[in-house]
């Protein structure tokens, strides 16, 4: 039907302007729904009218006066003429992909296009080995040229076939400086053996982010793991579940208790401080002294999520200009080259945060935690119990 | 209809067959399913495939007996105490509410319109270290000053308790309203004092809401895992937290089936014990 009423529009067009009256240019468009929208250009027709997008919390800009709405997607939508369904619902890697891979491992749809996993878990190789992902149109993304070297070629996806990159991010330590008592919190012993913060500490339970820094406060190497380094690390985290020491291992919902002052100290994220409460002044992010792990989020297209409209949006998200409003909005580190000299224009203050644009002295205080780690099977279920389960 | 008149046998099977065609594809087919899954071995990369593996529920016993004495221990303490603040509660209603009857039975459920997650969730607010209830707590030194009640055992019952209150005081309303008058009158007229018409005429009779409450209590209440996720900490977590991690998380179907399977052989035996103990008849009253 498309394609009938375009043919149709242009031969009306070549008529000359007086035979397109506004009658017939309805007739010619109306009739056929959700692809009416995109007759207009040959690029834009494929795309859905609606990109259903999964993300995290706190990781998209925000225009600062009305929370809800987001500038990058309102640019999106107004570039391409598709709406963006964004919807926050990851809160952990684990879970998050316990809830989709019911109907993926089945070969059906999970009613997106579009959803974010880290790669410090076992889970974007699985989505990768399992084919439970779209491959990308990378005609439609020609930006995707504007990756750093370091992000071209990453260990589960090494040709970049199924996924780019959305932001990445450091662990740290952030304290609420009321329910601490006046103390920052800057070491995993503080955090762990401090009886002060007894019961008010939660921890990640993304493996790779509790685990590193606590490793390298040992002398360990997260990046290459060995049984004992394992161990040592592990046993640490026990006898503090075991003394009452932490409260709960979390995903993005730290931030409420934190917040609230529940918790005093929480393993967190370094955009979440940064940005989202920043409002709160008793709130204080720090890198561990003996330092932390790095992480990248990747975009994947699930099964039957709709391959043009998504690439398209990774397309326009790999533009500088983009990638610097969200980088800067969400607090987080792009994986795209000449953002920094954008952000200089839009935010110059956020363009000197290093956690955003992280210097040579935080570069070199983080690692990648071992990928190899995460796929061992002992490690998996031994973490899986010190969660509590 | 001339069948059913000719084959009379056939029409309780008849009208019996919509119920047992709902259990049996709905409670067996599943049942059934979870049982072969319980038995499977195998990791999730690779795939699960049946091998009678019954060290899965050796697997299940060892490594999760605290989580399963615990869930069975907070789910009893849950339930006596629903019985203790839901008894004296609707006896007053069904006794002496008169025509206000509907309207507290409704304020009972009344919270109940919101949903399981919100109303947990309110309780994070209601116990949280900077609320009122922890701060009143702490100034009439009940608390120390740095003690918490969000987070503790002490929560993730309560949670439990609140959550369940109706599960206990509906069936309870139902047996003690239905209690005729004129045999408490009569046990006075016979010389017996109000206690002891209670503890000889009103507790008897009301014993089949007692057994029904406790069970629509005790048995989902050793299932559940909202609350300890919500209201506690991993030192909390309960059966329903391990079966919801390993289904959902771990992606571990066997281990998960085999611990399913536990926790209902567990509450079946407590369940015969308990039938045992009150006698059957008071479990249908």
């Amino acid at each position: 039907m498309t394609d009938l009423t375009r043919l149709e529009l242009l031969r009306r067009a070549a008529l000359g302007g007086a035979a397109l009256s506004i009658p017939g240019l309805l007739a010619a468009c109306g009739g056929d729904g959700e692809e009416s929208a995109g007759t207009t250009t040959g690029a834009s027709a494929a795309l859905a009218s609606t990109l259903r997008f999964s993300n995290w919390q706190l990781y998209i800009d925000r225009d600062p006066k009305n929370k809800k709405r987001s500038p990058s997607l309102e640019q999106f939508t107004a570039k391409t003429g598709t709406k963006v369904d964004y919807v926050e619902d990851v809160n952990d890697n684990a879970t998050y992909f316990g809830k989709i891979q019911g109907p993926l491992s089945q070969g059906r749809g999970i009613d997106r296009d579009l959803i974010v996993m880290t790669d410090n878990s076992r889970f974007p190789g699985l989505l990768v080995s399992k084919e439970w992902v779209e491959k990308l149109d990378k005609e439609r993304i020609p930006n995707m040229a504007n990756l750093i070297d370091a992000q071209k070629s990453p260990p589960f996806d090494p040709d970049r076939n199924y996924s780019v990159p959305w932001l990445s991010g450091i662990t740290g330590i952030a304290t609420n400086m009321k329910a601490s008592g006046g103390a920052v919190v800057t070491t995993m012993q503080q955090l762990l053996e401090d009886p002060k913060l007894k019961g008010k500490v939660t921890l990640l339970t993304e493996v790779a982010d509790t685990m590193s820094p606590i490793m390298l406060e040992n002398g360990d190497d997260p990046s290459n793991v060995t049984d004992e380094s394992w161990n040592k690390a592990y046993d640490r985290i026990q006898k503090a579940v075991d003394g009452g020491q932490i409260r709960r291992f979390t995903g993005n919902d730290y931030v409420a208790d934190l917040e609230r002052g529940n918790i005093a100290a929480a393993l967190s994220w370094s955009g979440d401080v940064a940005t989202g409460l920043a409002a709160n002044k008793a709130l204080r992010w720090n890198l561990p002294k003996q330092g932390s792990d790095i992480w990248t989020d990747n975009m994947f297209i699930p099964l039957e999520g709709s391959v043009p409209t998504a690439s398209e949006y990774m397309n326009f998200v790999l533009d500088p200009k983009v990638a610097a409003m969200i980088a800067v909005g969400a607090g987080y580190i792009s994986a795209v080259k000449g953002v920094k000299e954008e952000a200089v224009k839009l935010d110059p203050e956020s363009a000197n945060n290093p956690l955003i644009f992280p210097d040579d002295e935080i570069l070199s205080n983080v690692v990648q935690f071992d990928s190899a780690a995460l796929n061992n099977q002992t490690y998996i279920e031994q973490w899986q119990q010190l969660l509590g389960a | 209809m001339t069948v059913i008149h000719r084959h009379r046998w056939l029409a309780p099977l008849l009208l019996l067959a919509p119920g047992l065609a709902w259990l049996a594809i709905f409670f067996l087919v599943p049942l059934g399913f979870l049982a072969y899954q319980s038995l499977q071995s195998g990791t999730f990369e690779q795939g699960y495939t049946f091998t009678w593996e019954f060290s899965n529920y050796r697997d299940a016993i060892t490594g999760y007996d605290e989580q399963l004495v615990r869930s069975f221990f907070y789910a009893g303490i849950a339930t006596v105490a629903t019985l203790l603040i839901s008894y004296p509660l609707v006896y007053w209603i069904a006794f002496h509410g008169g025509r206000w009857k509907n309207m507290l039975l409704l304020l009972i459920v009344a919270p109940f319109f919101v949903t399981y997650l919100i109303r947990t969730l309110a309780w994070q607010n209601i116990l949280a270290d900077e609320g009122p209830v922890v701060g009143f707590l702490r100034d009439v030194h009940v608390l120390s000053a740095d003690g918490r009640l969000l987070a503790t055992t002490f929560a993730v019952v309560s949670g439990i308790t609140y959550n369940f209150l109706p599960f206990m005081a509906l069936p309870l309303y139902v047996s003690l309203e239905q209690i005729d008058a004129r045999l408490l009158e009569a046990a006075q007229d016979l010389y017996a004092s109000k206690t002891k018409a209670f503890l000889r005429v009103t507790l008897p009779l009301s014993a089949p809401g007692i057994v029904a409450g406790t069970l629509l209590t005790f048995i989902p209440a050793a299932g559940d895992f909202i609350n300890a996720q919500l209201l506690g900490t991993p030192n909390q977590y309960m059966i329903g937290n391990v079966i919801q991690s390993k289904f959902l998380e771990l992606i571990d179907y066997p281990a998960a089936a085999a611990l399913s399977f536990v926790l209902m052989a567990l509450i079946m035996v407590a369940l015969l014990v308990y039938a045992r103990v009150v006698g059957t008849e008071k479990l249908t009253g």
